[in-house]
């Protein structure tokens, strides 16, 4: 079995044919994850006993003839999920000793299609951070070239779905997260509509931007899984209930007449040559397909960096709130009252970009300036949400850069958080309007490093964006591209 | 200087849920500690609250019993504070827009009809315990609480007395219990009473500055802790000092207030919009279907006791404290025959001493309505005296059984047969000669001497109506 060069339907039948059982696949994948982890730091926690286990009880599944699509495939997990007896950080030492006592709704649907718990897969603290540097775990590398980030906050899945550690992750993304590192990374990537997939055991960063979603090489990958990760769950207020989509047999669908948007904001100056290049390059091989491009307009679209900055931490500030040192989580040692134990906990416990978030978001909801930032920046968001709606009546899915240029160099934005946070100029909106988003492979910069093309649908149009983004794969094969993984060429 | 005493009341009413405001953890009262706390009350990463729909169906009774709107769209915020029983670092309450706006509670005072404007009441969860006893230092923390469903509703600073205030106070307790949404236990934190009470010269519009005093947990308290606030910034105030606003904490064993934080100290709560719950939308459809499931509130049901049964307003007032008592109550007049100011003497006298005695409510009475109903049927029709329905009544109490089959079997029915009573008269009237010669002499005082003598011939079995008139004919000699 060559898993450079597999999809997960060819895994899935490899299993029902018995070409290899799930043990021998889940075995594949851990000796890669040996092989390779040191170098890319793509998982926090591997338990192979515990992965083999799942895998064997899986094979007695498969013997009895039972189907379904993730069942016996192994997948890696982001560490901001619950899963039982697992090791749950969120890459923050606030919960490194955190072992969770129940699964998040995302592994408990994971489990039901009996798929591998291959291991959780590091992540910037607390899921803030687009370089995944802020991991108290250590950095990811990005596999196509170690000095380079593999994108953040989803870094590790990222990572190890591209560096072929995992055939499958599951990702979250409040700003950018799936989209941005998929993109670095050169893989494919969907955070689908807000209320898609229950948030519930997903530990919350900003939860009206929080969503689950998936990471894979091919979007035909990212159609087979996403049923399992989709559904109405009672436990999370914010889900929506919807009639059940199959986003496989949805995914054959001609691009011929399909109206593609190009926002002139995410077409302006500050992006890098190589991107400009691999993403026009894209959108010829669509036209040549039948699409036709209109261009549109997102006026408010400068706002959602700021509005963004605004909101996220001002929910994160009280998200967080929860870490006191009293429950679980990381305790002082040394304290002298309880105030100084929960300051003391919080301090020792966060790493610097999270305190910095805390407490800007506390700031910005404190009594005088509530209105000037807090409000004002719920304002601009529906101006924001309207814009989008306002495009789709005349386009049927938006695309563009995911990011305005590709991986860069650690350290290279340490010192500015402004910079970073620009880099997540294009994907931001999608979060703030809850639509879903995919990053796709669309080629690689002068460097070598992947580009990413963002596909932007209106809301529940998840199989729409798949099918579009599948017809492109259709005809390239960047997704079928395999980095170096540090490897002496 | 006379001085007018200004109050506000804010109630918390714990909601009578089978499981808590944004959890499935059930809410009952007295658990082992930490045993009632589920993955959402202890805060852990990833959980999420969902709101608890009978806990909104509550609040929208409530607003119906008060005559407020209810609003079509309120919504849920977080208050944030670090506190170690306060597993997430915030409480969700509401802040901006309640479930409920408006309302007025009403009830007499000394006779004269009051009206306490309502300023709104919304929905919100309740922090956990800490403990500080029994740790050795240590502090321990019990989150059975944690989330419990509370409806807090905050009058406007109508109230003028302490005595108008616990006179709200038992009006709303008796209106929530009534409509059943909360247990009205007060010992058990079910209705916790803070009391904002400011203090201005009489005729002066202006408000003086208000102290908000917590922890009230009965009505004897609530009066003790406003009259003694009223008092101390009364006297602060004309000792030339200022009432600065604050939270003070009432020790009813010191009968004293006490400071608990100044407005100085006071938290930036930093509210905002919980983006985990989705507005909290109520349509005319649910409302609808709130008001059928309401019953007719103690005030509809005293007026028309009064109107059906010719009850007074005190008695309609006494039968209308509980939705049980009201029922016991009709459940008499449901036999049909029952004279209503009978039934309402002996609930209110005989059943109420009883129950008072035995701390029993009416809903756990030895005696039921059908059991005393049959004991009154028999007080009626002359069966049985006063005194000797008493004396089944506390048979009944004691050891049960049927009223009749009691009646019968210990010979307790009343003699009112005319040639038996007659007979005894006669006898007595031969026995005593000399006193028949004073009665007619006109000295009536004697009267009383032949009805005990004849009582206590009868075993006090008697019919004391009858025998009056017996008695008084023969002593006249006709």
């Amino acid at each position: 079995m060559n898993l450079d060069d597999t999809s997960l339907r060819m895994l899935c039948a490899g299993l029902r044919e018995r070409t290899f059982s799930s043990e021998e696949l889940t075995q594949a994948y851990l000796q890669r994850i040996e092989q390779y982890n040191t170098r890319l730091g793509c998982f926090i926690t591997v338990d192979p006993e515990r992965s083999l286990s799942q895998a064997r009880a899986a094979d007695i599944r498969l013997a009895r003839g039972e189907g379904g699509p993730l069942l016996g495939i192994p997948v890696a997990h982001k560490d901001i999920f619950c899963t039982e007896g697992w090791l749950t950080t969120c890459g923050s030492r606030m919960l490194s000793n955190f072992v969770a006592p129940y699964d998040a709704h995302v592994i408990q649907r994971f489990k039901e299609a009996g798929s591998v718990i291959l291991g959780k897969t590091n992540m910037d603290e607390f899921a803030m951070g687009s370089s995944n540097e802020t991991s108290f775990y250590g950095p990811v590398h990005n596999p196509w070239q170690l000095t380079h980030v593999p994108g953040g906050s989803s870094g590790g899945s990222a990572a190890a779905v591209a560096a072929r550690l995992a055939p499958l992750a599951t990702a979250t993304d409040t700003g950018g997260s799936i989209r941005q590192p998929a993109a670095f990374c050169g893989i494919s990537g969907l955070k689908p509509t807000y209320g898609r997939v229950s948030r519930y055991g997903m530990i919350a960063f900003a939860s009206s931007l929080d969503q689950g979603g998936l990471m894979a090489p091919s979007a035909a990958d990212l159609a087979w899984s996403l049923g399992t990760l989709t559904g109405f769950d009672e436990r999370d207020a914010t889900s929506v209930a919807r009639p059940e989509e199959d986003f496989g047999a949805q995914l054959e669908h001609s691009l011929e007449g399909l109206r593609i948007g190009l926002p002139r904001q995410y077409f302006g100056s500050g992006i890098a040559p190589g991107v400009a290049q691999a993403v026009e390059e894209a959108l010829r091989v669509y036209e040549s397909r039948g699409a036709r491009l209109v261009e549109v307009d997102l006026p408010h679209s400068e706002l959602s960096v700021p509005v963004y900055y605004v909101l996220a931490p001002a929910e994160a500030s009280s998200n967080l709130s929860r870490y006191d040192g009293v429950r679980y989580g990381w305790r002082a040692s040394q304290y002298g009252d309880l105030n100084e134990m929960i300051a003391r906990s919080r301090a020792e416990g966060f790493g610097a970009e999270v305190k910095l978030r805390i407490l800007t978001g506390a700031y910005v909801l404190s009594q005088g300036y509530y209105d000037a930032y807090y409000l004002q920046a719920q304002r601009v968001r529906r101006l924001i949400q309207q814009d989008f709606l306002q495009a789709f009546e005349q386009c049927d899915v938006l695309m563009g850069p995911t990011t305005p240029s590709t991986a860069f160099r650690f350290g290279d934005k340490g010192s500015d958080p402004v910079q970073m946070y620009l880099s997540d100029i294009f994907t931001i909106g999608v979060n703030l309007a809850g639509l879903p988003g995919m990053s796709i492979p669309v080629g690689f910069d002068g460097q070598g490093l992947p580009v990413g093309l963002q596909l932007i649908g209106p809301h529940f149009s998840e199989a729409r964006l798949l099918a579009v983004a599948h017809g492109y794969q259709q005809a390239t094969d960047w997704h079928a591209r395999v980095p170096g993984r540090g490897e002496q060429a | 200087m006379k001085w007018e005493m200004v109050i506000g009341l804010e109630t918390h009413v714990q909601l009578a849920t089978r499981s808590k405001m944004f959890s499935g953890s059930p809410t009952a009262f007295g658990a082992p500690p930490n045993v009632q706390a589920n993955a959402v009350d202890l805060a852990l990463p990833g959980v999420l609250p969902v709101p608890n729909r009978q806990a909104v169906a509550q609040a929208i009774r409530f607003g119906l019993a008060v005559g407020a709107q209810i609003n079509p769209r309120s919504w849920f915020e977080r208050k944030n504070y670090f506190y170690p029983d306060l597993p997430k670092g915030y409480q969700i309450s509401q802040y901006e827009e309640p479930v409920v706006k408006g309302g007025v509670v009403t009830f007499a005072l000394e006779g004269v009809p009051h009206q306490v404007l309502l300023t709104r009441a919304h929905l919100e969860e309740d922090a956990g315990k800490s403990l500080h006893e029994d740790f050795h230092g240590r502090s321990g923390i019990d989150l059975n609480r944690a989330g419990t469903p509370l409806l807090e509703i905050v009058t406007e600073p109508v109230m003028r007395s302490a005595a108008e205030a616990v006179a709200y106070a038992r009006t709303l307790h008796q209106l929530v219990t009534w409509i059943g949404i909360c247990d009205g236990n007060m010992q058990e934190g079910s209705f916790r009473c803070d009391a904002n009470v400011s203090v201005r010269p009489q005729g002066q519009v202006a408000f003086g500055t208000r102290c908000e005093i917590k922890n009230l947990n009965s009505f004897r308290f609530l009066e003790q802790a406003i009259l003694h606030e009223f008092e101390r910034q009364v006297e602060l105030l004309e000792s030339g000092g200022k009432v600065v606003q604050e939270t003070r904490l009432y020790d009813p064993e010191r009968d004293e207030t006490r400071s608990m934080r100044s407005k100085e100290d006071a938290q930036d709560y930093r509210y905002f919009p919980d983006p985990d719950l989705p507005p909290l939308c109520i349509d005319e459809a649910w409302i609808e279907q709130e008001r059928a499931a309401l019953p007719e509130l103690p005030a509809a049901l005293a007026q028309r006791l009064q109107t059906r049964f010719g009850l007074s307003v005190y008695d309609a007032g006494l039968l209308t404290a509980s939705r049980e008592w009201a029922n016991y109550f009709l459940t008499l007049m449901a036999e049909g025959t029952l004279d209503p100011k009978l039934c309402a003497n002996w609930m209110t006298g005989e059943l109420a001493a009883t129950l008072k005695r035995t701390g029993r409510e009416v809903q756990d009475s030895s005696v039921s309505a059908p059991q005393l109903a049959a004991l009154l049927r028999r007080i009626q029709d002359g069966t049985l005296s006063g005194k000797m329905a008493r004396e089944v009544f506390e048979i009944v109490w004691q050891e049960g059984g049927e009223v009749d089959a009691l009646i019968a079997a210990r010979g307790l029915s009343q003699v009112s047969d005319s040639g038996v009573l007659e007979k005894l008269i006669d006898e007595l009237l031969a026995a005593h000669p000399a006193q028949v010669e004073e009665f007619r002499a006109g000295k009536d005082k004697v009267f009383g001497f032949f009805v005990g003598r004849a009582m206590k011939a009868s075993e006090g079995r008697a019919n004391p109506q009858q025998l009056n008139e017996l008695l008084r004919r023969k002593l006249s000699g006709s």
